[in-house]
Order: structure tokens, then C-alpha cells, then sequence
């Protein structure tokens, strides 16, 4: 296998999705079609050497050719987050390498099985890749999105998800707001719990592959319910972003 | 490369180890979390360990056998491959050495799978577990290592990134032949050494 080269990607967009999140698309010079689910790795130097590396969800569906967009939250304090949001603008070079990972992917194999897909915060993009690949592939699996958001002006790719399950009668989201819910909000308006998933879970005749992407918590959390709700481990992906306060 | 930088960028967050980080990595203070799916919960009764595989008598241990078995502590340092690295973490637990004098190993053998309760696998080379480079850690800080960290039992391999630290360790199998693993199968290094950045397979 050859080895997987740091490359330099130009930022040609970037897209406020949130007060708090970007999007920045890059245009690599040696593109490959990449799996939704996978990520990039991406690399910060400082002029005296010093270097920062995160890993980053592809949040574009491999459609997308020769560009990648990286979907990132704005993390107080944090190194390479706020970098990119304060100290990146148009025309800029970033450094990344990928697409890497071959776990926390939805293969073609799967491509006629039930999905549940479970979101915390920004986990939804690598969510929003397998959703944008399926709907470009026309795929008609039963395909369910459990998203839990803080706010609504925190909901990641919110229209386009709306959109997406008015096009689609095979796809339905459901939200959960943990700080704020919209006003007249009849849904649910706490952190994903057990009764949440089972109704997700409910809606299938047989159990759906399922993939749950967010902070380390939430992540833990969902896929020891899922257990819990009779589906079969192997059944059960998981990519944890980390925790996103230090203790 | 070497002449390519991000204009403005700088260290955030001083660190006092700079020597012992390994490139690409950062220093984290919390204990994350990287699993495949979900955490198994192993009930302490039907918990086995066994050495397998190219041994002359292959043997396995309850639980309370294990236990008993002579216990040591251990600081160390810890490299994930997700890039977070955590110092002086401290441990209890048994030396894989230890172990080891309960078995006579076949001469062929050069390679172990360390298999695991809930299907994880993952390969490396004997010498990396030998003469005190590898131990059975069953707990940290003075506790019970919890379930999400591996508990009630995890492989621990300082020197290799720490997926090589198999969680819920169940056994290790000696093999003669070099086999991947379970994240080695999907794409991660053979060998995984943090100091050349050996993250992914082509890596290697
Ligand atoms: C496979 C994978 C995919 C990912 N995909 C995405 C994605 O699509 N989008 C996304 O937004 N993120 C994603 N992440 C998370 C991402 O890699 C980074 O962890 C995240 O952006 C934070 O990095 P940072 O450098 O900004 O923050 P860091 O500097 O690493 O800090 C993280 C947090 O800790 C705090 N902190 C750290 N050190 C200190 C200190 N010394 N003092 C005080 N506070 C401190 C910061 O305030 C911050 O809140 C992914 C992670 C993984 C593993």
C-alpha cells in the first residue's frame, strides 16, 4: 500500500453551517474517492516547527470529486479549532492526509440493510456523508437519524436534513434540543436516553446497522442502550470524537 | 514540507514534556475513549485469561487464580493513534513475564494475538511483550480499571499506540507468522510505533 502523503489543500469555501461551525471546503491536488464515514487527518505548523495534529470527518460524500469539506466546531481554547476559525480565510494552504479509516464506514455491503444513525453535536458529519452518498446513489434502506443539538441555532445541516426527509419517504430525523427547544416544540427536549432509542429501534422489523458518532459520552452512552435494546454488537459502530471539556 | 506554515499559528497550551510527546501527538489530561462498538460487560465469573497458540501446555486462569498471581505497579506513558497522549498514568496489574513462566513457548513462535471477551483482536511481535514491556493492567490511580477502559482486565503495551493495549483481554495466542488484528485488518499499522508516527498500514 502506498503511503497515505500529507498534501496541501487549498481552502476555495468556507460556509458558517452555526454561529459555532464551519465548514471548510479544500481542493486536494491528489484526491481519492474516499468511504462515507472516513476522515482526514490534518496538520498545523508554527513557524518555529511546531506542529498540531487533529483528525477530521469528511462531511462531503465522495460525489463531491477532487474537494473535501471538513465541518469543525469552534472550540473555545482549543488549539486547532480556533485556529482554523479565526486564522483561516479563502486562498489559505492547509496540510491534511486521508482518507483514512476502514471501520466507521458505510460500505456498499450495506447499502440494502436498515440504518439507525445516532448524532451528538458535530458527530453528525460524518453522518451527513453516509445520508448525502445514500441520497446521491438513490439508496431506499429504511434510514433513521436520532440528532441530539443544544439549540436550534446549533443544529448542524438542519435544512438540508429537512429537505432530505421531504424528498425521501424512506429517510425520517428525529431531533432532541438539551438546552433550548424551538418555540411550540412538542418533541423531545432531553439528552438522547433509553426510551429514545427503543422508539428508534421500535420503528425497524429487523434490527439496523448502526452508527453513532459525537463526544466520547454520548457515544458510550447510545451504544451500551443499543446493546441493552437487543441489537446485536457487531451490528453497532462507533466514532468518538473525544470529550470536548478537560477534566 | 519543512518550509510550509500556517501563518499565525502557534502552541496553545504549554507542555511541560515536550521531549517525551511523540510526533503529531498532544498531551490530554481526561482518559478517552476509542471502541469500535460498544463496551461488553464481562461478568467476573465467567472471566477466563489464557496463553495459547504455539505453547507446549497451553493454560488458562479463573478470575480468582488470576488474582492471585504476583502483582505489580507500573507508570507509563500512553499514545493513542486518535493522537492524545497521557503521562505517568499509573497502573496495578501483572507482568506479562510473569505470566510467562507458566508456559514453555515452541521455538517458532515470534508473534502474538491478543484476543479479547466481545471478538477484539490485535497483533504484535513477542519481544514487545517480553522481560517487563508489557503488562496485564487491572486497575489504575488505585481502582478498579472501569469497563470503558477495558476493566475488568486490559493488555498494556506502553511503547506501541495504545490500540495495541487490547481492552477486556481474554488470552494471548502465540503464532510463528505475523497475522493482523482487528484494526490492523481495517487499515492501521502492523506495529504502531508512536516515535515514526506508524499510524496506518501504509505507514509500515
Ligand atoms: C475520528 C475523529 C473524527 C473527528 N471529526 C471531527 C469533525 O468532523 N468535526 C469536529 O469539529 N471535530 C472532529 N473531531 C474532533 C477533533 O479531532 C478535535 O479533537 C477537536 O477539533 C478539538 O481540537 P482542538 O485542537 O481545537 O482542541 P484542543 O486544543 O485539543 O482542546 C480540546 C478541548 O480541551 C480544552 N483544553 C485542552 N487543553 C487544555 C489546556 N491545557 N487548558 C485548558 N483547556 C484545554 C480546550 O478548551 C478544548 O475545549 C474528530 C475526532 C476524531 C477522533
Amino acid at each position: 500500500m502506498a503511503r497515505i502523503e500529507w498534501q496541501l489543500g487549498e481552502v476555495i469555501a468556507i460556509i458558517q453551517e452555526t454561529p459555532t461551525v464551519k465548514t471548510f471546503r479544500l481542493k486536494l491536488p491528489n484526491w481519492t474517492a474516499q468511504l462515507p464515514g472516513q476522515h482526514y487527518d490534518l496538520r498545523l505548523t508554527a513557524e518555529d516547527g511546531y506542529q498540531a495534529e487533529r483528525s477530521y470527518s469528511i462531511a462531503s460524500p465522495p460525489e463531491q470529486l477532487g474537494e473535501i469539506d471538513l465541518t469543525i466546531e469552534w472550540l473555545e481554547e482549543g488549539e486547532v479549532s480556533a485556529y482554523l476559525h479565526e486564522g483561516v480565510t479563502i486562498g489559505d494552504l492547509i496540510e491534511v492526509r486521508g482518507p483514512i479509516g476502514g471501520y466507521f464506514v458505510w460500505q456498499k455491503t450495506m447499502v440494502n440493510k436498515p440504518l439507525l444513525l445516532v448524532g451528538g453535536g458535530s458527530g453528525i458529519v460524518p453522518l451527513m456523508a453516509i445520508l448525502r452518498h445514500r441520497s446521491a446513489i438513490k439508496a431506499t434502506n429504511p434510514t433513521r437519524l436520532l440528532y441530539s443539538v443544544r439549540t436550534p441555532e446549533e443544529t448542524i445541516f438542519g435544512q438540508e436534513l429537512d429537505r432530505l426527509m421531504g424528498q425521501d419517504a424512506t429517510f425520517s430525523r428525529t431531533i432532541t434540543y438539551t438546552r433550548q427547544a424551538p418555540e411550540h416544540w412538542t418533541g423531545n427536549r432531553r439528552r438522547i436516553n433509553k426510551e429514545m432509542l427503543a422508539r428508534e429501534v421500535g420503528q425497524y422489523t429487523e434490527p439496523p446497522l448502526c452508527f453513532i458518532c459525537g463526544p466520547t459520552e454520548l457515544v458510550e452512552l447510545a451504544a451500551n442502550l443499543l446493546v441493552d435494546l437487543g441489537i446485536p454488537a457487531p451490528y453497532i459502530y462507533a466514532e468518538r470524537f473525544g470529550t470536548t471539556r478537560p477534566t | 514540507m519543512a518550509s510550509f506554515f500556517n501563518p499565525g499559528f502557534g502552541r496553545k497550551h504549554p507542555n511541560q514534556y515536550a521531549d517525551r510527546l511523540p510526533p503529531g501527538q498532544y498531551e490530554t489530561h481526561d482518559f478517552p475513549v476509542l471502541t469500535a462498538g460498544p463496551t461488553p460487560r464481562i461478568p467476573i465469573e465467567s472471566w477466563t485469561f489464557s496463553l495459547t497458540g504455539l505453547v507446549d501446555t497451553p493454560v488458562t486462569w479463573t478470575w480468582d487464580q488470576f488474582q492471585a498471581l504476583p502483582q505489580q505497579e507500573f507508570t507509563v506513558d500512553i499514545h493513542c493513534v486518535t493522537k492524545w497522549s497521557k503521562f505517568d498514568t499509573r497502573w496495578h496489574g501483572i507482568s506479562v513475564e510473569t505470566l510467562l513462566e507458566h508456559i514453555i513457548i515452541k521455538p517458532e513462535a515470534r508473534y502474538v494475538m491478543a484476543y479479547s471477551h466481545g471478538g477484539y483482536t490485535t497483533n504484535l511481535p513477542l519481544d514487545d511483550l517480553r522481560q517487563g514491556k508489557a503488562f496485564i493492567g487491572m486497575g489504575v490511580d488505585g481502582e478498579p480499571l472501569a469497563a470503558e477502559h477495558g476493566g475488568p482486565a486490559r493488555l498494556v503495551v506502553p511503547k506501541l499506540y495504545f490500540w495495541k493495549s487490547a481492552k477486556w483481554i481474554q488470552g494471548l495466542r502465540f503464532m510463528a507468522h505475523d497475522q493482523p488484528g482487528f484494526w490492523e485488518q481495517a487499515g492501521y499499522s502492523m506495529y504502531g510505533n508512536p516515535w515514526t508516527e506508524q499510524r496506518y498500514r501504509s505507514d509500515d
